[in-house]
């Protein structure tokens, strides 16, 4: 893994507030702005879902994205591609070092099935996703919930077909930056996972802070 | 791998029809039915999507499938798993061995720049078809479309995954007369699209033949491997039951 900083002073961001676990967050990056986001007390999946803002229904491809470097992690240098092929935002610095993004989003109904029947109760990221869209994003539905990146989490593929999930590679402090290639709608749970290493057993907030275009 | 729990169900045989090369396909299995895909000639690539035809909002989801069972490919004992925790379809015998569920389509850009124009002009109905265009023309027979094309299977496709997180293609990965046998857990819709793979290394389009079988409903308790595979994949079925109780 290569890790690469940014010069990017917090000072300068058009847009820096904490997202607490459990949460969701909808914002447009606009073309050229620059997106971070700030694992701030280490091990805290992200889970992350980008859209064409102009056209929701050409939205991120965890398969093409995959595919097209040749490669399952996400780390800097990661060009974000949507369904149609385009490419929503790069990533341009990553002090983390990979991030997953066949994990996909914890829910009731998947908890259900990993942990036990009686979980359903339990918060997590789609019920995030989705009240999040039900509230600010009139436009989509559960159609637009699909595999999604999981910032700072580690799902290691083996070569022998089996994955698994551990203890995160991030750390307190670790940061991912993504320069946005066009208008994208940005969709987040900061997760809230308790039954699995995700988030070390304890979901944390994280920073998001945003750079207009240099 | 195992052969087929059901070649003693010969008399159950509902369909048999050809998959031509490029060909896209869609139906109903209603839950127990047992749909077999057979790669004829090898090497076939087969992109598949699963829903719930009684509420297609719920669907095949990938994360969901590899992250409960802690697989990176599918094959016998597998459950393709619905984002609403249930069974769409469970691999109930596999003589191809690794199924690929994690590298996508191609698509119309794609087909052209690798292959060429291959029109159906020119070509009639060996033009060069892509599986998001398949995809779509297909979903939009039951008023889907874009928003619901997601993470699919590619069957008889294998691309392994090495520690650095590199992906190999594997050239030859199904032989000849492979077969896989998907168990509707739910009344599932599958929808078919046998295009070649985008990492395909051949620079010549060339699909293969593929044949599909249904046949006759099977419980789950007396067919299906995957039922016990392990602790996640009961708690599915389970809710599966739950869901026609």
């Amino acid at each position: 893994m290569t890790l690469k900083e940014s010069a990017r002073n917090p000072t300068s961001a058009v847009h820096d507030e904490v997202l607490e676990a459990g949460r969701g967050w909808s914002h447009i990056v606009k073309k050229g702005q620059v997106f971070r986001i700030v694992d701030l007390e280490g091990n805290q999946a992200v889970d992350t879902l980008f859209y064409n803002a102009n056209d929701p229904s050409d939205r991120y491809s965890a398969v093409d994205t995959i595919r097209e470097q040749g490669n399952v992690y996400l780390t800097t240098g990661t060009r974000i591609l949507s369904t149609e092929g385009n490419t929503l935002l790069t990533i341009v610095a990553d002090t983390c070092g990979r991030h997953d993004t066949v994990g996909g989003a914890c829910a009731a109904e998947s908890n259900q099935v990993r942990y036990a029947i009686e979980k359903k109760f339990m918060h997590s990221c789609r019920d995030t996703f989705l009240l999040e869209i039900q509230t600010h994003l009139a436009c989509m539905s559960k159609r637009d919930l699909t595999a999604n990146i999981n910032f700072f989490m580690n799902v290691p593929l083996k070569e022998n077909g089996t994955l698994d999930f551990e203890d995160g590679v991030s750390g307190p402090g670790r940061y991912v930056e993504l320069q946005a290639a066009m208008d994208v709608q940005v969709l987040i749970s900061n997760c809230p996972q308790l039954n699995n290493p995700c988030n070390a057993y304890n979901p944390t907030p994280v920073r998001l802070l945003i750079w207009d275009a240099a | 791998m195992s052969a087929s729990h059901l070649d003693q169900a010969a008399n159950g045989l509902i369909l048999q029809e050809p998959l031509r090369p490029g060909q896209m396909w869609s139906r109903v299995l209603k839950s127990g039915q047992v749909l077999r895909l057979t790669d004829v000639d090898g090497g076939g690539c087969v992109a598949a999507l699963f829903y719930n035809a009684d509420h297609t909002l719920e669907r095949y989801n990938m994360p969901d499938t590899l992250k409960a069972q802690r697989i990176a490919r599918l094959t016998t004992g597998a459950g393709l798993y619905s984002d609403m925790g249930r069974v769409l379809c469970s691999i109930v015998a596999d003589t191809c061995g690794w199924h690929d569920t994690i590298t996508g389509i191609s698509n119309a850009a794609m087909t052209r720049a690798k292959y060429g124009e291959g029109s159906y002009q020119k070509l009639r109905n060996d033009f060069f078809r892509n599986s998001r265009d398949n995809f779509l023309t297909e979903l939009g027979k039951y008023e889907m479309g874009k928003r619901d094309i997601v993470a699919n299977v590619n069957f008889f496709v294998k691309v392994a995954v090495d520690n650095d997180g590199n992906l190999k293609f594997a050239p030859g990965n199904s032989k000849a007369g492979n077969f896989v046998e998907l168990r509707a857990g739910l009344n599932t819709l599958v929808v078919l699209s046998n295009t070649p793979h985008p990492l395909d290394p051949s620079p010549h389009y060339a699909p293969k033949a593929v044949s599909l079988t249904v046949r006759a409903g099977l419980s789950a308790t007396e067919v299906d491997p995957s039922l016990h595979s392990s602790a996640e994949n009961e708690r599915a079925f389970e809710l599966t039951r739950r869901y026609f109780a």
